[in-house]
């Protein structure tokens, strides 16, 4: 079985954000595999163990972002494929999924798994577009997978409640927490990981044109959420609590 | 085989994750029962710790000093029972046979070490041989092809769990310091007993004990370099011991600094966060100080070692600075959480005692005082 992850690498969720200069500041920070991305390499691992195959980590993203992939290499996928961003400047889902298909189109696969959402941008749109530009159906926020020959079947996360549903490979399906417990790399894994191949590729090598993928949102402004504030307690008749209540979320919150 | 940064980074990702979440949850466990939860060595075990000091032929990480030092420093942070039974097998339990072991001898033991199978420890304190550690009486008779063992050991890190034990012994009383011989005892070897734990201050989780040999019988093959090498042995395992046990310190501090903070922004005096006074300020500003000089001085020691050079001088700074370092920051951490520091319910309590022993093992603060001293001399009494 050919099995492909797509993953990012992403701020450690510890970090705290400092925002400098209009933009979320890298300066002293660790990153970690996406978590959400985690299942999904931990799940191709298992279908690798259960059916044979080969497990390829695919990633867009800087130098540091080979981290990731030797991650996931440490703990079991066999090779690495990593995407410079250079010339990639603010690339949004559109623009990802649009890369991530070219890479794919090339290659051999029976199943593409990645996280549903990633935790900093947390857009969960990668998944499904890129299983469009593929023209292969999609399955999103899975917590259990199950393949007998060509058949799939999977539980799926619907916020809270379970579906059930069954498909064929080929096949796109994104991970939600409850998949699996992502096992630790080993140590001497991590040792290991660093002579199992790595293809560096570059837009160009992917015969693709800057300014087609180029991203179609724009970010105008980078801003930390308000601070919380204590809360109010209303007091009075229940009335008169409800009248304030309503006057406050329409003037003060202005929610409603 | 040479580390790479990035390996460095990821091996040091694998830890703190690994630490903060599955030693950290049990750490209050850990205290409680003063043992280590089976599943938790077990996955230590399984990640490779055990083997970070060993090097890669032997099934070990094969890490150099400023790589092994990072992996500590982020053990360091969590409960240092825990850290202290990795710290002493990947230590002075292992290093003797790493460093001076013949070939045979590394076949044989580093493997099973490196894999968590076989627990070291290192057996050189007696009653009458603490900070004068050459004075000890614990005798080893050659008789044909071994050696028998007669004498004790007391407060051995790892006692009760040890499958092998580097052993110092006198092999000729007359010659003093010069007279002694190491040995690599075997959990099988006949006429070794153990005494029960000791009930110590800290470091719960960790066990030490007395050793007792009465014509405790070693194969000549277990010998550890040539006889009357062991003291020399013994000094060269503790000089490499020292940086790593300064990575252990520093990163406890580190967890310190981080507990400090965060209690001192939540609670309130006075209408507002205890941090808003200066007074409270100046012991965080202190401590971060402290935290940043001992980084700095760590690493650059490490780094010296990775050069092969020599740094006895060194060595023993980093240890006494981190050790010292390590007791100023968790005494103010308990001041900083007030009546809350001395309950045992928070953490800094059991951080105040267990920074206790580091002035005290792998020599005392006075020894390395003595040993900077004497390297001072030698570079400007001429
Ligand atoms: C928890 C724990 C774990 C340990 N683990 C191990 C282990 O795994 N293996 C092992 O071999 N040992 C181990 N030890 C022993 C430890 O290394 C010794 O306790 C230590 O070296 C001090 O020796 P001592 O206790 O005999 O103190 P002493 O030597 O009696 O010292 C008492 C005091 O006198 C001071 N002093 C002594 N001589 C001088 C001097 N010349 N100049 C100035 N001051 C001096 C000391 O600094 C100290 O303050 C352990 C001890 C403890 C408590």
């Amino acid at each position: 079985m050919n099995i492909l992850v797509c993953l990012k690498q992403t701020f450690d969720t510890e970090e705290r954000i400092v925002i400098e200069d209009g933009q979320i500041s890298e300066e002293g920070v660790e990153f970690v595999i996406n978590p959400y991305d985690e299942y999904a390499v931990e799940e191709a691992i298992k279908l690798k163990e259960e059916h044979g195959g080969e497990v390829t980590v695919i990633t867009i993203g800087p130098d540091r972002a080979e981290q990731a992939l030797r991650t996931a290499m440490a703990m079991g996928a066999d090779k690495g494929i990593i995407v410079d961003d250079e010339d990639l400047e603010s690339a949004d889902e559109f623009t990802i999924a649009e890369v991530l298909a070219a890479v794919i189109k090339d290659l051999d696969y029976d199943i593409i798994l990645g996280g549903y959402m990633a935790v900093d941008d947390g857009s969960a749109q990668v998944g499904p577009r890129l299983a469009e530009l593929l023209d292969i159906p999609h399955i999103s926020t899975i917590t259990k997978l199950t393949i007998d020959g060509d058949t799939v079947e999977v539980e799926k996360d619907v916020e809270g409640d379970v579906e059930y549903i069954q498909s064929k490979l080929p096949i796109l399906v994104t991970a939600q927490q409850g998949l699996n417990e992502p096992r630790y790399p080993s140590l001497p894994g991590i040792m290991k990981a660093k002579k199992k191949p790595l293809e560096r590729l570059d837009i160009d090598d992917l015969d693709l044109d800057e300014d087609e993928v180029a991203a179609k949102t724009e970010t105008l402004e980078v801003f930390l959420p308000p601070e919380k504030e204590a809360g109010k307690v209303l007091e009075g008749d229940l009335e008169d609590q409800v009248k304030e209540l309503v006057d406050l979320l329409r003037n003060e919150a202005k929610v409603v | 085989m040479t580390v790479t940064e990035t390996e460095i980074r990821q091996l040091r990702a694998v830890v703190r994750d690994f630490v903060r979440e599955v030693v950290e949850p049990e750490a209050q466990t850990i205290e409680e029962e003063d043992r280590i939860p089976e599943g938790i060595v077990q996955q230590a075990k399984e990640l490779g710790l055990f083997g970070l000091s060993i090097p890669v032929e032997y099934g070990g990480l094969g890490l150099n000093m400023t790589g092994k030092c990072m992996l500590l420093e982020e053990l360091g942070k969590t409960h240092n029972g825990f850290t202290s039974l990795i710290g002493a097998h990947t230590g002075i339990g292992s290093v003797g046979i790493v460093e001076m072991g013949n070939e045979e001898q590394k076949q044989r033991f580093l493997p099973r070490m490196a894999a968590g199978e076989w627990i070291g420890a290192f057996a050189l304190s007696e009653p009458e041989a603490g900070s004068n550690a050459s004075n000890l009486r614990t005798r080893a008779e050659r008789k044909g092809d071994r050696y028998i063992l007669n004498g004790m050991k007391h407060f051995i890190t790892n006692g009760p769990e040890a499958d092998v034990i580097t052993v110092m012994a006198s092999t000729d009383p007359d010659k003093g310091a010069k007279g002694i011989s190491s040995f690599l005892v075997e959990r099988s070897a006949p006429g070794m007993s153990r005494g029960p734990s000791d009930v110590k201050m800290g470091l719960r989780g960790s066990h030490t004990c007395q050793l007792f040999f009465e014509d405790c019988e070693v194969p000549v093959d277990n010998r550890l370099g040539e006889e009357g090498e062991g003291y020399v042995n013994a000094l060269k395992i503790l000089a490499n011991g020292r940086a790593s046990l300064a990575a252990r310190c520093l990163g406890s501090c580190e967890k310190l600094l981080e507990l400090s903070m965060e209690y001192a922004m939540q609670r309130k005096q006075f209408g507002r966060p205890i941090f808003e006074n200066q007074a409270i300020q100046h012991m965080l500003a202190d401590t971060s100080l402290e935290v940043e000089t001992l980084r700095s001085f760590l690493y650059r020691v490490t780094s010296l070692v990775d050069q092969g050079k020599k740094v006895i001088k060194e060595s023993a700074a980093v240890k006494l600075y981190a050790s010292e370092v390590y007791n100023r920051i968790a005494d103010r951490a308990v001041q900083i959480f007030g009546g809350m520091g001395y309950m045992k319910e928070f953490p800094v309590e059991r951080f105040y005692r267990d920074a206790r022993i580091t002035r005290i093992y792998e020599g005392t603060s006075e020894i390395q005082r003595n040993i900077i001293a004497a390297q001072l001399k030698r570079e400007y009494v001429r």
